[in-house]
């Protein structure tokens, strides 16, 4: 029909820019709610760009060397005297836990003690104080101490310490090797010595849980794919593990991939609540130009031109405001890095990263312009009819499938963003659905809150409040969106905080009054009663005495690990997270592992199935072991099944008698397998002591006395080991909350975004009151009335979700039970309400300062 | 003479609390090219349903609306708009001047969608037509209720409309203000050429019109063509 000529496209640009002049700062509000989520994303984003980039050229850094070849167990000298052939340079390294003692301060602690030889790291450097201590221990009977240790215990330069039976001076402070992290120093200390002396220590002994190392540098490394392809069968069958610059970029990637998959997750959270801010404050945008799209239909504009008029105006103002977002968040990448100092394995530096700005602004693009598209698509349902209409009709979308289709495209656009960080379909299905679950959950109880409210409110109270609380439920408010989004920030620090505590009190729990909180292990037989007696000597009380021996699997129901491996290969193997919890045969049979022998379960086993048996009567006997259930369950073993274990080149036939359920929390020695009594008394082994100290004062006397009468023993003081886990739960706990703050300013700016957007609303009401003598406190009153019953409402369903969550977590996944921390919570349910409130206020106050007729005549 | 509005036994009725409302019931009436009627009517009578299905706004229950030759009835709601567009001219009561425009964009507006070139002189010289030439870069919201609606009667005839259909155009302003505006419109009508049909309980304005159609309870209780002598 010629009749239908379309609108130019020219002129619904013109159209948009000239509508949107007089909204500009109105929707630029609306926008702000998505910058910071915009922001959290690009830094992250940028951040993951740099890291990759310098761990990609950094990665020679981190391993420091070409080539590394390890081994847990000691090398047979055939298979050592070929890797003494390997590469242009070579070094050598075995470390281990050992006991720390400083001579001078009489002081001692748990730290891995690493025997070095030859000049690694052919890359980068240890790095010492003084600079020339790295050589020093090249040249004698020197040490390397770690930093925080030598601060510890006030140790200088020059000072001795003893590491098992020897002395040495130590040449300097270490402050970093290849590899080393913030955190991995403060779990584990680490100490360099001269290989040559280790034999003097007495610490490499038989049964002593030593890890080998073999570095190489090759001078043309172009050429080691090659080596490596022939050396893997004899790696393979050595046990053998390698690592080049190339493993070692994939691997640390990857960990890192976790972390930065975690802060973008963080990140989308945080736009997603900005994007149901942006998606009702459009919604109230909207209703409010029902009349400008009424009049412009009249004139001859189509349903669709009218659409696209606003479709434009939203489009360039997300993409305004994903720009803004992607500038601000290129700054905090800065931040990042501070904040994750401790974690990074190589020194980070910043550039800005063009595809992740990019990556921001369009994915803030898309997901502003889809959340606004359930209101926008409504432009197209407003009739000519309401320019002459004294009353506007409401647009009434609901039954619009088009806008079934803008939420199914939403959930496929979370779902998809979700894929792209965790690349599994069911873990994105499930992050998408616990975000449209927990946002449903808010909404009903919002929904359940302002009912209850509404029911039990008495008409006996004074007319602001019932107008503060009435308006609540007044056309195009926005209570149910502002509780959702101030409730699920606040549900999510509330979470944050209470889980850190469950976890800190587990572990409290775990060192109680009654708990062991000091640990020795590596007691030889022939130590057990001196070290027994000594801990008597100090009035200490010997809590857990066990036996361990190790051993690895030597055959399972007949079949070695050859055979088992072959039989795996031939099956076709589907993939998928079923099979990822069976260790593989290779994995299984490789490993050493540690048992103990007992008569009776401890108070942390009990047994699921089969039936334990506590003594073997009869060398004859048939020997029945008791397996720890998830053990169990990744060997793929059940009961009756028949296990050959080698210990130390005796193969013991046994059979699995029993599973058993282990609390692996407890602070108690703990076994994968336990055998009977009457088969390993015989066999190598050492003993664990358990004991508890009343003070640091006896800790720090007792420990320096074991190691002086026994350099072999290692002592854990569980104290510290709570303070190192108090400080790196700490720590993360701030990565979390610093992501989790965006989320919560977000929730901040959409609170002020809507009560900006619905201000329209209330301009006439309010000066209807002002006219007809209302007072300004009176108003006051009312828009603090209502702020506090909003206030109170996203607080209470945030704190609601907060401890139902913590709850369960607590039960099901820590096992422990779970009570709220009252002040913290009820603080931080006023602080809220406290925001909420005051943000209403100082944006209504600007209305009572204007005279009623200049805001009615700008209403008009 | 030719017809440009030609109304047969139109229907309207709405869906009200499960009961059907009858608000106009079998109304038939055409009006001529280059006339002027105004229609009138106690309120509830049906007078802005009858002009909104004249103007092609809303779709008959029943019956047929035939604008400048094309049949509305079984357009769609974009058709409609494209025939308004192209043959229709609005003047509201409560002026309905795009807020967001400032007042020479408003008139240009109707032209700009037809896509019309060099648009700005003619906009320009309506805006001098009404007499608020110096108005020209102000928002609706800067200027006064007067005003507007001259502005509004700018931009109804700057598509140079076929049929023009005012409803109760000076309902919103005093009575020295709405005898400007009628002077205005009747003359800027005279001018063009236009069809008039205007919606008014205001029985002095009506008198102005050369025929008036008198509606009660949704049917026509009178239709008086003025007779010249």
């Amino acid at each position: 029909m010629s009749e239908e000529k379309s609108a130019p496209i020219s002129w619904l640009f013109k159209m948009a820019w000239r509508d949107s002049r007089k909204n500009r700062s109105r929707l630029l509000l609306f926008t702000s709610s998505i910058i910071l989520g915009i922001a959290a994303l690009v830094a992250v984003y940028s951040f993951r760009d740099n890291l990759q980039r310098d761990i990609n050229d950094q990665a020679k850094l981190l391993t420091g060397a070409d080539l590394t070849i390890d081994s847990r167990n000691a090398i047979r000298k055939p298979v050592a005297a070929m890797l003494d052939t390997l590469g242009d340079q070579r070094a050598k390294q075995l470390d281990f836990a050992s006991m720390l003692y400083f001579v001078k301060s009489q002081g001692s602690r748990l730290v891995q003690i690493k025997a070095l030889q030859g000049d690694y790291p052919f890359y980068g450097e240890l790095e010492t104080t003084p600079a020339k201590a790295a050589k020093a221990i090249k040249n004698g009977r020197n040490a390397l101490v770690d930093r925080t240790v030598m601060l510890q215990f006030k140790a200088k330069p020059g000072d001795s310490i003893k590491v098992g039976k020897l002395s040495f001076a130590i040449a300097g402070f270490l402050d970093n090797a290849p590899g080393q992290t913030g955190f991995s120093t403060t779990i584990a200390p680490v100490v360099y010595i001269p290989l040559q002396y280790l034999p003097e220590t007495g610490l490499a002994t038989f049964g002593s849980r030593i890890h080998y190392s073999y570095f190489y540098q090759f001078n043309q490394p172009e050429q080691l794919p090659v080596l490596l392809k022939k050396l893997q069968p004899l790696m393979d069958r050595e046990g053998l593990d390698l690592e080049t610059v190339e493993s070692k970029k994939r691997s640390t990637g990857r960990s890192f991939q976790d972390l930065s998959r975690f802060l973008a997750l963080a990140g989308f959270v945080a736009l997603l609540l900005g994007c149901i801010g942006v998606g009702s404050a459009i919604h109230v945008y909207v209703n409010e130009k029902i009349a400008a799209i009424s009049t412009l239909r009249c004139l001859g504009v189509k349903a669709w031109e009218a659409f696209f008029i606003f479709l434009i105006q939203i489009t360039f103002i997300g993409l305004a405001g994903a720009i803004a977002g992607a500038a601000l968040g290129t700054g905090i990448q800065f931040l990042l890095p501070v904040v994750l100092k401790d974690f990074l394995p190589v020194e980070f530096t910043m550039q800005v990263s063009w595809i992740a700005i990019l990556q921001g602004i369009l994915t803030g693009l898309i997901i502003s312009v889809l959340f606004a598209l359930p209101s926008l698509l409504a432009v197209r349902l407003v009739s000519p009819l309401n320019a002459i209409r004294l009353s506007f009709e409401p647009v009434q979308a609901s039954k619009e499938p088009l806008k079934w289709l803008v939420y199914f495209a939403i959930f496929l656009f979370i779902t998809g963003f979700s894929y792209l960080q965790m690349e599994s379909w069911i873990q994105a299905f499930t992050f998408s659905g616990s975000i449209i679950a927990a946002i449903a959950v808010f909404y009903g109880l919002s929904v359940l809150l302002l009912f209850l409210v509404r029911k039990t409110l008495s008409s006996g109270l004074s007319y602001t409040w019932r107008q503060g609380f009435s308006n609540l439920y007044r056309p195009n408010n926005q209570t149910l969106m502002l509780i959702v989004s101030i409730g699920l920030s606040t549900a999510l620090i509330a979470t944050l905080y209470f889980v850190q505590g469950i976890l800190i009190s587990k572990v409290s729990l775990s060192t109680g009054k009654t708990q062991p909180n000091m640990v020795l292990f590596d007691i030889q037989s022939n130590q057990e009663s001196s070290v027994a007696a000594l801990t008597k000597q100090y009035r200490l009380p010997l809590m857990n005495q066990v036996p361990v021996i190790t051993m690895r699997l030597e055959e399972i129901n007949g079949k070695n690990a050859a055979d088992l491996a072959k039989a795996d290969s031939l099956k076709a193997q589907p993939k998928g997270d079923g099979n990822q919890r069976r260790e593989s045969p290779g994995r299984a049979f490789k490993g050493e592992m540690r048992a103990t022998y007992q008569d009776k379960l401890t108070p942390a086993e009990t047994i699921t199935s089969g039936k334990w048996t506590g003594r073997v009567n009869s060398p004859s006997d048939k020997i029945y072991v008791s397996l720890d259930q998830g053990y169990a369950e990744r060997i793929n073993v059940k009961i009756g099944d028949r296990i050959t274990f080698n210990v130390q080149g005796m193969l013991i036939p046994t059979i699995v008698g029993s599973l058993r359920k282990v609390d692996w929390g407890r602070v108690q020695t703990n076994f994968r397998v336990v055998f009977p009594l009457g088969v390993l008394e015989e066999a190598p082994k050492f003993h664990v002591i358990m004991t508890r100290v009343p003070d640091m004062k006896v800790s720090a006397e007792f420990q320096s006395q074991v190691v002086r009468n026994f350099p072999n023993i290692s002592v854990i003081d569980l104290g510290l080991v709570l303070q190192v886990l108090d400080e790196l739960l700490g720590k993360i706990s701030f990565v979390i909350r610093f992501m989790a703050s965006f989320s919560m300013i977000t929730g901040w700016i959409v609170l002020v975004s809507a009560v900006r957007s619905s201000k329209n609303q209330r301009l006439r009401e309010i000066v209807l009151l002002r006219t007809i003598g209302a007072r300004g406190g009176q108003i006051l009153r009312i828009t603090a009335i209502e702020y506090l019953f909003l206030g109170l409402f996203s607080a209470a369903a945030g704190m609601i979700m907060a401890i139902t969550g913590s709850w369960a977590l607590a039960v099901y996944s820590f096992g422990t039970a779970f009570q709220p921390p009252v002040v913290p919570a009820l603080l931080l349910f006023g602080s809220v309400t406290l925001i909420v409130v005051i943000t209403g206020m100082l944006s209504s106050t600007g209305v009572l300062r204007r005279s009623p007729l200049e805001v009615l005549r700008k209403d008009s | 003479m030719e017809t440009i509005l030609n109304i047969r036994e139109v229907s309207k009725s709405y869906q009200s609390a499960g009961t059907s409302l009858t608000i106009l019931d079998k109304i038939s009436f055409s009006i001529q090219k280059g006339s002027t009627v105004a229609i009138t009517g106690p309120s509830g009578s049906g007078k802005t349903t009858l002009l909104g299905l004249c103007a092609g706004l809303d779709r008959a229950s029943d019956g047929s609306v035939e604008l400048n030759n094309v049949v509305l009835d079984r357009l769609s709601e974009d058709q409609r708009a494209a025939v308004r567009n192209r043959h229709v001219g609005f003047i509201f009561q409560n002026f309905q001047l795009l807020p967001t425009l400032t007042a020479l964009e408003n008139i240009m507006v109707p032209l700009e969608l037809r896509g019309e070139k060099n648009i700005r002189p003619r906009a320009l010289e309506l805006l001098e037509k009404v007499g608020l030439s110096a108005r020209g870069d102000h928002y609706p919201v800067q200027l006064s209720g007067g005003e507007q609606q001259r502005i509004s009667l700018a931009r109804a005839f700057s598509n140079t409309p076929a049929i023009l259909f005012a409803d109760e155009p000076t309902g919103n302003l005093d009575g020295e203000t709405s005898e400007k505006v009628i002077r205005l419109l009747f003359d800027l009508n005279k001018e063009a050429g236009t069809t008039l049909v205007i919606v008014t309980h205001d029985m002095d304005l009506a008198a102005r019109a050369d025929r008036i159609i008198r509606l009660k309870s949704g049917v026509i209780i009178s239709d008086e063509q003025k007779t010249y002598v």
